[in-house]
């Protein structure tokens, strides 16, 4: 290992990478698309859960004299949206826009058979005015007990998914597909009539990507930090960690793919099949509880799946070293693989 | 002299083509050696071996004697016959870079001025006409003060000019002592700057030996050149040995005594008005011992 041909391949591509200004427009402008897309879906009271329609002849002065007697339609977290037309709003109900709606005029109710959100309601309808009596009545034995705590909202648990994932892309494509070009157009093999080895080389290609990589996260991060609120418990020098060792996974399986491959197309088809499948096995979007068991052990194949699952740990639960050292120890272990089998592997030509 | 590198009996096969088959050949120091052959011969197929880009199927390779080994890198100066460099990179920058590639590389500035770079330096290497690239290609192919250079193809495609400025840098590198290998189609760049050439076809080599001494072996007659529309009546029923070359409306009469040979002509009542005569050439060579055009 020559530290000066390292360094010099090292700043080549730095280089190559600053000045591709469309490259660079890309790897900044998705990330800020990324977080101003969350911080738009996120912003604002969080949403009604229910939606109820309200039927009646004047229907907004009707439902603005019921709230005030019935407690029903003052039960939080129920949208009441005054309709004027029934028959179109029946169509609503039936097909789930509405969960339930009321006729005040005629004292009739419509919910839908098959929606579990009707049927709630329903059950809300019948018991709103009678919470008192449960627990007060002899029959219900029941004491209540209040808890209260920070909910885990869904961008609590979708940030760190979402750094991840846009990490994955990056290291994926960053560098697989570099490394196919460069063999496919001629700019390997003229450095293999070099002393360059190729450990050299391919080193040089993770370092870079990797500082980019970690500077954008960080960047996206921030960026993140000031428009959405989510949760941070734990400690960043273990979150940067644990991204850097991700990063490193995510790029040498990049290299891997690149090892031999002269076709971009054929790398671009092996890349996508790569990252879809992660992209919505490893959890960045919803949870695999309760999934195929056969499911979840595949995404425990996916470095992602280990990058995310560490990541949601320190930041909603402020897990330490030892809550996340199974998955550090993985992502070690992959990337080493993954390295090997790649340097093994790798073909200038 | 010393025999710098010497390949021996080398053969390599892509599936059913027999790139190369059973070359051998020793390349003396300082001097310049030619591989000759139309396309598809199998001239890049060794230069490749020979760099260790390629491995043989068959056949050894020793430099001073050993057999080759990786160090030989550090040695070798290579010129391919297509090249990529990494894009965004200035020919300066370029130059650094695979000067930093090699524990005694040749100062910079000096390289710049060999091959004339000194316009160009911080433009974008992409952005090159073909004879700065090749220049460029070239200095690259010199970063590591070779002793040994590989040239494959390096004028294919330039325009005249470029071509003889090419062939004053070629000579310049001969001239500092460095042995030079290089595969050509153009007999012409072959005769002026070989000391040696080697004719190949099919993957063996069919000929070696000095320009000069190749036609001296193997012709002893002279090319009388002739308009077609000279010679009124059919050629062929001239008592010369008369070809007719219908694309370029020219007949070439091949003649070992040319005073013989004209008085003939005149006796045939054809003008001389459009007569040319030239020396049996490489090109000529080829054609005779292949039956092929070099520059199929
Ligand atoms: N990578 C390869 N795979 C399969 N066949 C190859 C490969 N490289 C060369 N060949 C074949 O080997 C033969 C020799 O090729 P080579 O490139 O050595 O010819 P060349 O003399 O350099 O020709 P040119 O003057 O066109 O450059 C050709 O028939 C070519 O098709
Ligand atoms: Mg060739």
């Amino acid at each position: 290992m020559s530290w000066r041909r390292f360094l010099a391949v090292l700043k080549a591509r730095n280089r190559e990478f600053i000045r591709d200004r469309s490259a660079l427009g890309w790897n900044i402008f998705f990330p800020v698309l990324i977080v101003a897309g969350f911080a738009f879906a996120f912003s604002g009271k969080p949403m009604d859960l229910y939606k109820v329609g309200v039927y009646a002849a004047d229907p907004v002065q009707k439902l603005a004299e019921v709230q005030k007697t019935q407690a029903f339609f003052r039960t939080d977290y129920i949208q009441f949206i005054p309709i004027s037309k029934l028959a179109p709003a029946i169509t609503k109900v039936e097909r789930h826009q509405l969960d339930m709606l009321f006729d005040l005029d005629q004292h009739h109710y419509w919910i839908n058979r098959d929606s579990p959100k009707g049927y709630l309601l329903e059950r809300v309808l019948h018991g709103a005015d009678t919470v008192a009596d449960i627990t007060n009545s002899p029959a219900g034995n029941f004491q209540r007990q209040t808890v209260s705590g920070r909910e885990i909202r869904y961008v609590d648990w979708l940030i760190p998914g979402i750094l991840a994932m846009n990490m994955m892309f990056s290291a994926l494509f960053g560098v697989g597909y570099v490394i196919v070009r460069y063999r496919k157009s001629g700019v390997l093999k003229r450095l293999q009539a070099t002393p360059l080895t190729a450990f050299e080389f391919l080193s040089a290609q993770v370092v870079s990507r990797l500082w980019l990589i970690l500077a954008i996260t960080s960047g996206v991060y921030a960026g993140a930090d000031l428009f959405i609120d989510f949760s941070m418990f734990g400690n960043y020098a273990l979150l940067l960690l644990v991204f850097t060792l991700g990063a490193v996974s995510l790029i040498s399986l990049g290299l891997l793919v690149a090892a031999r491959i002269a076709s971009e197309e054929l790398a671009g088809g092996i890349l996508n099949v790569l990252s879809w499948p992660m992209m919505f096995l490893s959890g960045v979007w919803f949870s695999l509880e309760g999934t195929n068991p056969l499911v979840q052990k595949l995404a425990l194949l996916f470095p992602l799946t280990h990058v995310i699952d560490a990541a949601r740990a320190i930041m909603i639960d402020g897990a330490g070293l030892a809550g996340i050292s199974t998955q550090l120890v993985v992502l070690t272990l992959m990337s080493a693989v993954f390295l090997l089998l790649g340097a093994v592997l790798f073909r200038w030509k | 002299m010393a025999v710098l590198l010497q390949a021996s009996n080398l053969t390599k096969r892509f599936g059913d083509v027999a790139a190369v088959n059973g070359v051998s050949f020793g390349l003396e120091a300082g001097t310049c050696f030619g591989l000759l052959g139309p396309n598809g011969a199998g001239k890049t197929t060794i230069i490749e071996m020979l760099e260790g880009i390629t491995d043989a199927d068959g056949g050894k390779i020793f430099y001073r004697g050993k057999p080759v080994g990786v160090d030989f890198r550090n040695d070798a100066g290579i010129m391919f016959q297509s090249t990529a460099l990494q894009d965004y990179m200035t020919v300066r920058e370029a130059l650094e870079m695979f000067g930093s590639f090699y524990p005694r590389p040749a100062p910079i500035d000096e390289l710049i001025d060999t091959c004339s770079l000194g316009e160009f330096l911080d433009r974008d290497s992409r952005k090159l006409s073909g004879g700065q690239r090749q220049r460029l290609l070239l200095a690259i192919a010199l970063v590591n003060d070779p002793q040994v250079v590989f040239l494959d193809e390096p004028t294919t495609g330039l325009d005249p000019q470029a071509r003889r400025n090419l062939w004053a840098l070629v000579k310049r590198i001969r001239a500092q002592g460095k042995t030079i290998l290089l595969t050509t189609h153009y007999m012409e760049e072959a005769y002026e700057l070989c000391d040696e050439i080697a004719i190949m076809d099919h993957g063996k080599i069919i000929t070696r030996g000095s320009p000069k001494t190749l036609l001296a072996e193997h012709f002893d007659e002279v090319v009388l050149q002739l308009p077609r529309a000279d010679i009124p009546a059919d050629p062929a029923e001239l008592p010369l040995p008369v070809t007719l070359h219908e694309e370029e409306e020219t007949v070439e009469i091949l003649s070992r005594d040319i005073n013989a040979t004209i008085r003939i002509l005149l006796d045939n009542d054809i003008s001389l008005a459009g007569l040319q005569i030239r020396p049996r050439t490489l090109e000529d060579l080829f054609l005779a011992l292949t039956g092929e055009e070099l520059r199929a």
